[in-house]
């Protein structure tokens, strides 16, 4: 670890999403998580900068890994954890997400990490409490966590984002991890494609700054950077596709799928992986898989938000 | 399907009709492992080589060989009504060289293996071009898309929920985005099923001097439209699979006028006969949709003369006895086609409302061509699917003469001019 931490700051309270980020913010925080990826690798991995500071983890929506991660990055900064899951179904109306947040805010906590099923929950919520707000996920709107993460890797593995061509793959639709890697990936001038069925693309795709691409041969031809999603069962069935069978045929990434992109280009999928429906498994453990090394940098990633929101809280 | 034939072929002293370039005129046309050689006005019997068997047309028009493409087959499943070896001899006698089966089999062509299967089976029974299209849903059950891509790789060649509605516009909406993907067409028989309700036949007047409960066009147009807006939403390719009224006319011509991608059939039977055709109750008569007014007949062949309407099909729908000699109201709707839809076409020729050109192009070049199909052109190096066809040849139709193994058609004992006196496919004699 560097003797010297950054000075870096985020200027701002909350961290609700990549939209709105700018670039140099955004390479901030990826400079800040490189440190922690240094930290993490030691045998003392404990810093003390949210020493006092209590860090509650508010999840109305199961998530072992994101939530894990955030509570980890928490404990290795010094902060009290606390994790609440909130059953789905105790919060359905938005009064009851107000009354939760108010009586959370009675407690006084630092920064609340939250996670919600519906796009623009956190939001709300943020407006309601007086400490910071890191969204974890909110609906189909935006995960901006993974974001970071996916960035911090591709940096790592490839010196660089801009001027990267990166495909994001498969339900771009019901995809907050989408969302949150298109902006940040424009905003850090790579070039993006989005490849699915148009039942799994949004309407007017194009215009989030996208090239839309239907078939994946076409579509992953020379990308350096492949990022698969996750495709929900739920989703399957006559609804927006067909069956496991025909998504895997026409849009799960094997080895010959990945030919078409270039020989040196990198996979990568927020997990937990469908093996066999999005991702062959000798893809997602194959040489030019990234997935491990993802899960990795998402420590490092939260531990820089939570570090840089927390350098900008009162009395820091 | 059938083997070429190796020995080389003349068809001399013919009138060549060309529907793919518009061109009508008298010659020969040389045939030679199983595709056309050469066709024009100079090609007589010292222009072709020695061996070369020469049949002389006497005048007698060569057409490309029809392509119907809404034809219920039944195999597998309904082997008693018909099967790919009858409906292609059916076929082969009514100057049809290429089949397009409908997924209504059981079990239902919803699956690549049930493709992969009529395609195998065709291949060692038929004696025609046989293809299937594939159900848009599962089950034909109007919930679940089917698997579009690896139907598509299996053969399927279009899809549709053959005699069904899509009626749930969500589903119809998914799987028309999605088979836009992968280019596929979307065949879609236009009836909103809760407005047929009770009825059996147009309804109207003579519906309620029969008794019987009528079903409005209406039943036809408002899905007809609803299906409008989601390719105008989706950009899929799309196929009216039978319409039968002036109303959705207007709705196809407004359709393609703002540009979408879409065309629409009509059966030879709403062409050439209307529900004063029931008389006192033929169930041969009976169809899904039903038979119209006169009015709408005439709108219709019409539409076929301008090209409004872009494909006369046969709507085959064999059936026997047993579902057909009933009361109207509980008879099975359908009625056999495929052998009769030539000559009974060209009614609407020797009454003048369809030239014969534009006729054998909706029966043949346009169905081939909007299916990706082989024929419908006389075009040199083309597959010499062929029809010959003397248009002023009088007779009566007997239908227990059919190939079909159903008898159930609507012109039994009609007199009808002109008919198929010969048909090859791949350059092979199948009939004549």
């Amino acid at each position: 670890m560097t003797t010297t931490p950054s000075s870096f700051v985020l200027n701002r309270r909350h961290l609700l999403g990549i939209d709105g980020l700018s670039a140099s913010e955004i390479t901030g925080l990826l400079d800040l998580a490189e440190e922690f990826v240094t930290l993490n690798r030691q045998v003392e991995k404990k810093r003390t900068s949210l020493r006092g500071r209590t860090q509650i983890n508010l999840f109305f929506e199961n998530s072992t890994r994101t939530q894990s991660s955030f509570e980890l990055a928490g404990k290795r900064l010094g902060a009290d954890v606390m994790n609440m899951s909130v059953a789905q179904s105790s919060i359905k109306k938005g009064e009851t997400l107000i009354d939760t947040a108010l009586t959370l805010n009675a407690m006084h906590p630092d920064i609340l990490i939250m996670r919600h099923a519906a796009s623009g929950a956190v939001e709300l919520l943020s407006k309601k409490v007086d400490c910071s707000v890191v969204n974890a996920g909110d609906g189909t709107h935006e995960h901006p966590t993974q974001a970071l993460l996916d960035a911090l890797t591709i940096r790592r593995n490839k010196g660089r984002i801009e001027r990267l061509t990166v495909a994001i793959c498969g339900d771009i639709l019901h995809s907050r991890v989408a969302r949150s890697n298109i902006i940040l990936l424009n905003q850090m001038q790579a070039r993006v494609r989005a490849i699915g069925p148009s039942t799994l693309l949004p309407a007017c795709a194009e215009r989030l700054g996208v090239e839309v691409y239907r078939d994946m041969k076409e579509g992953l031809k020379d990308v350096d950077i492949v990022m698969m999603l996750r495709l929900q069962r739920e989703r399957m069935n006559g609804s927006f596709v067909p069956s496991v069978q025909e998504y895997f045929h026409f849009f799960g990434l094997d080895e010959a799928k990945l030919r078409y992109a270039k020989p040196d280009a990198l996979v990568m999928h927020p997990g937990p992986m469908n093996r066999g429906v999005e991702i062959a498994t000798s893809v997602a453990d194959g040489a030019q898989s990234l997935i491990r090394e993802q899960v990795e940098m998402g420590v490092a990633v939260r531990m820089a938000v939570l570090e840089a929101l927390a350098r900008n809280l009162p009395n820091a | 399907m059938a083997l070429t034939d190796p020995r080389p072929l003349l068809l001399a002293n013919a009138r060549l009709i060309d529907p793919s370039t518009g061109s009508d005129m008298p010659g020969g046309l040389f045939i030679e492992n199983g595709v056309i050689r050469d066709h024009g006005p100079g090609l007589v019997a010292s222009a072709v080589p020695d061996g070369t068997e020469i049949v002389d047309c006497g005048g007698a028009v060569v057409a490309p060989g029809l392509v119907d493409i809404r034809c219920f087959v039944g195999e597998p499943g309904y082997e008693y009504r018909e099967t790919l070896a009858s409906a292609s001899q059916a076929a082969a006698a009514g100057g049809v060289t290429t089949i397009v089966c409908q997924p209504s089999t059981e079990p239902v062509m919803d699956d690549p293996a049930i493709v992969d299967f009529l395609l195998r089976r065709a291949r060692d029974t038929g004696i025609v071009r046989i293809y299937p299209m594939a159900a848009i849903t599962k089950k034909l059950a109007g919930r679940e898309m089917t698997e579009f891509g690896l139907l598509k790789e299996a053969g399927a060649v279009a899809f549709t929920d053959g005699a069904r509605s899509v009626t749930n516009a969500l589903v119809m909406r998914r799987a028309m985005t999605y088979a836009r993907d992968f280019d596929a067409l979307i065949v879609h028989h236009t009836e909103d099923p809760d407005l047929i309700g009770e009825g059996v036949m147009n309804e109207g007047e003579f519906a309620s001097r029969l008794g019987l409960g009528g079903i409005p066009v209406e039943a036809e147009t408002i899905m007809l439209e609803r299906d409008m807006r989601l390719v105008k939403l989706t950009g899929v390719r799309y196929h009216a699979a039978s319409i039968t009224c002036r109303d959705s006319l207007a709705i196809i011509a407004r359709a393609k006028n703002e540009g979408l991608p879409v065309t629409a059939a009509v059966t030879v039977n709403h062409l050439t006969l209307n529900e004063n055709d029931i008389g006192s109750y033929r169930t041969f008569c009976k169809l899904t949709p039903p038979l119209r007014t006169e009015d709408d007949r005439l709108a219709l062949a019409d539409a076929v003369a301008d090209g409004l309407i872009d494909v006369v099909v046969s709507d085959h729908d064999p059936h026997d006895v047993e579902t057909k000699r009933l009361p109207f109201a509980e008879a099975e709707p359908g009625a056999v086609g495929v052998e009769t839809m030539l000559p009974a076409a060209l009614r609407l020729v020797h009454s003048g409302l369809v030239p014969l050109a534009t006729l054998l192009k909706a029966l043949s070049t346009t169905p081939a061509k909007l299916l990706g199909l082989p024929g419908g052109t006389l075009a040199r190096g083309a597959p010499a699917d062929l029809v010959v066809i003397d248009i002023d040849e009088p007779w009566v139709l007997d239908r227990d003469t059919l190939k079909s193994k159903c008898k159930n058609s609507p012109f039994d004992e009609a007199r009808l001019t002109g008919r198929a006196i010969r048909t090859l496919v791949a350059g092979r004699t199948v009939h004549g």
